[in-house]
């Protein structure tokens, strides 16, 4: 049985004015049926070009390379035609800000019911009873009204809650959601997160989770990979990586991050330094410039995503970090 | 809805007033007067003709009396066509100037956004510098030149179409001239539209829509299409107002029995009353049609349908 999704050596590149930017390379993931994976990184680290390069929606100046299997079957720069028989309706995306993310001119009726129709071939009406049955299954109340307005008379959660609402018209084997929380209130983030969490559980679906924001991956996911620079440096169980992270870049990550589970909490450290420059990448290691670890080999050869144990990898010439 | 409809005739009325002053008392500061090209009269027959048609009285109360008649929808005589009032001149030629203005406002619409639409979608290829070309070449040629140009090719060279005229206002004598008088407009509108359809489409919202599996069809037409519209919309008052301008020259170059060949004649001939009503007739006509874009504008936005 394959994985529900390998990516595979996948490269993301984008022409611009003043030279290619590199914002994926060499990234490989696999993904079983009902799994999270939350993918972690700062911003800018290629997190979400990632994903649209998945489904086919770089913007015009991208592309892409590699390999990305879903349920056996090669979906990277299919046509779009082809890609329309899986996006939306095996694999399904939310993204980061609400506010724009819903169409301003069209009724929430309008954006729901549209892909059942496309993909499910059912009638307008019989598409609304089930869009507003979904509705409420995430929390909307007075759905039957509510989904007769626009996308402005809701609040930024409830426009996420119709986001995820779509997302699952389907019932996608795979829901990837984009920073679904970074847009909205700290209240909010929360009840979005367990609804996350609980419409995973009921309805037996994968979930790819990107945050820039370990806290959140925490509570969502079993298993997470960090990214930096547009690259994979570790993947690791959740748990593990938070016991002991293997790569320099992971634990800079955890110590920035304010933690309640510590009995004493320790000083929150910034890393020190820049994001990489996608434009120009140094050789050797992307994180070396940033890297209090950095010894000679660091700078010439740039280190692979090798297995340490069975369900952990890092990409780190580093044995063990002191 | 019904409430803004209300405001705006409510601020039309004043404007319109203000139109009807200006226009009314720069007409009679400009040199000469309506009966100096006929043929000399002796001072008594014109102290005659004036007292005729009221003007030894002080301007003051001409323009009294001319604001009391506008009201009462009469716009006097014309100085010019002595047996006319100018209230049937402008009848007889409201038709012909409505029939080219809206050809040419269809077109302008028609043409402009699908040329638009498409440099949109074909962004940097040969479609889209076809597009812009065009657009830039319609924007910067004026239309007195363009028109005659037209005219030489088509109506001379090729001899495919009339020179000028009207007939009986069929497509071949039509076709120069709503060209002629729509191309700055498809030209502007293919620009706004390509812009707007350029900015939409890198929009997260359209993001999503394809995200969604929809076909590419749905995506443009249903999710792009309307917001790429709604700056069109907004550029439809300037629209018909230079429609309304250009149709004056271009019912002049190809002679189209039309108001806005009235409306230079008569200006010429200092024929006052004349020159009052097209000015009249023109105000209301681009009142009345930016009403209606800021209608259509309403019914397009769903946030101001709020307000
Ligand atoms: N159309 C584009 N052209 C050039 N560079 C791009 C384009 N889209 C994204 N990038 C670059 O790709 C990098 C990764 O972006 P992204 O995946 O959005 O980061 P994040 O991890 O915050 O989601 C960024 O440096 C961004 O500037
Ligand atoms: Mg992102």
């Amino acid at each position: 049985m394959p994985p529900l999704l390998a990516v595979q050596g996948l490269g993301i590149r984008f022409a611009t004015p003043d030279g290619e930017v590199v914002a994926a390379d060499q990234v490989d993931l696999t993904l079983a049926a009902g799994e999270s994976l939350g993918i972690v990184g700062e911003s800018g680290s290629g997190k979400t070009q990632l994903v649209l390069a998945m489904l086919g929606l770089l913007a015009k100046n991208g592309r892409a390379t590699g390999s990305v299997r879903f349920q056996g079957e090669e979906i990277l720069n299919l046509p779009a035609a082809a890609l329309n028989r899986v996006r939306g309706v095996k694999i399904a995306m939310i993204f980061q800000d609400p506010m724009t993310s819903l169409n301003p001119y069209l009724k929430i009726r309008r954006q729901m019911t549209e892909v059942l129709v496309a993909h499910r071939g059912l009638d307008e009406p019989a598409a609304r009873a089930r869009c507003i049955a979904l509705l409420e299954q995430v929390g909307i109340p007075d759905a039957a009204r509510r989904i007769e307005l626009y996308p402005h008379e809701f609040s930024g959660g409830m426009r996420q809650r119709v986001m995820i609402a779509i997302a699952l018209l389907c019932q996608p084997d795979l829901l990837i959601a984009d920073e679904p929380t970074t847009a909205l209130d700290v209240t909010v983030q929360a009840q979005i997160l367990d609804l996350l969490a609980r419409l995973r559980a009921e309805l037996g679906m994968a979930l790819l989770l990107i945050t820039h924001d370990l806290g959140v991956i925490a509570g969502a996911c079993e298993r997470v990979a960090v990214m930096y620079g547009g690259r994979i440096v570790e993947e690791a169980p959740i748990d593990a990586l938070f016991a002991a992270p293997a790569h320099p870049y992971s634990r800079g990550l955890l110590g920035s991050m304010p933690r309640l589970d510590l009995a004493q909490p320790g000083e929150l450290a910034a890393i020190p330094g820049q994001p990489p420059n996608l434009q120009a990448l140094p050789a050797g290691c992307v994180y070396r410039p940033r890297c209090t670890f950095a010894f000679e080999r660091c700078r010439s050869e740039r280190p692979d995503l090798r297995a340490m144990l069975p369900d952990r990898r890092k990409a780190c010439h580093l044995e063990h970090l002191p | 809805m019904l409430d803004l409809l209300l405001r705006r005739l409510l601020v039309g009325i004043p404007t319109l007033l203000v139109i009807i002053t200006v226009a009314f008392f720069m007409i009679r500061l400009a040199p000469g007067g309506p009966f100096d090209k006929e043929r000399a009269v002796t001072p008594e027959v014109e102290r005659n003709l004036l007292k005729a048609y009221d003007l030894d009285q002080p301007l003051l109360t001409q323009y009294g009396r001319y604001l009391t008649g506008v009201l009462q929808g009469d716009f006097g005589p014309s100085y010019k066509y002595h047996d006319f009032t100018v209230g049937e001149l402008l009848r007889a030629g409201f038709p012909a100037s409505v029939k080219l203005g809206s050809l040419a406002l269809l077109l302008a619409i028609v043409i402009g956004v699908s040329l638009g639409a498409m440099g949109a979608l074909y962004q940097n290829t040969g479609r889209d510098y076809a597009v812009m070309t065009l657009a830039m070449t319609g924007i910067t040629i004026p239309t007195f030149v363009m028109a005659p140009l037209l005219t030489l090719i088509f109506g001379i060279y090729l001899a495919w179409l009339p020179v000028a005229g009207w007939g009986e206002g069929g497509w071949r004598h039509l076709l120069l001239p709503v060209v002629a008088l729509a191309l700055p407009q498809i030209a502007y509108i293919a620009r706004l539209t390509r812009g707007s359809m350029i900015e939409v489409l890198n929009a997260n919202y359209i993001r999503t829509a394809r995200a969604k599996g929809l076909a590419e069809r749905i995506v443009i037409g249903r999710h792009a299409l309307k917001g790429a519209l709604l700056p069109v919309v907004s550029y439809l008052g300037p629209t018909t107002a230079n429609l309304v301008t250009g149709s004056v020259v271009i019912e002049t170059i190809f002679g189209i029995p039309g108001i806005g060949r009235y409306f230079v004649q008569s200006a010429l001939n200092r024929d006052y009353t004349m020159v009052m009503g097209t000015v009249v007739v023109y105000a209301v006509l681009i009142l009345l049609l930016n009403l209606l874009v800021d209608l259509l504008y309403n019914l397009l936005d769903p946030k101001v349908q709020q307000r």
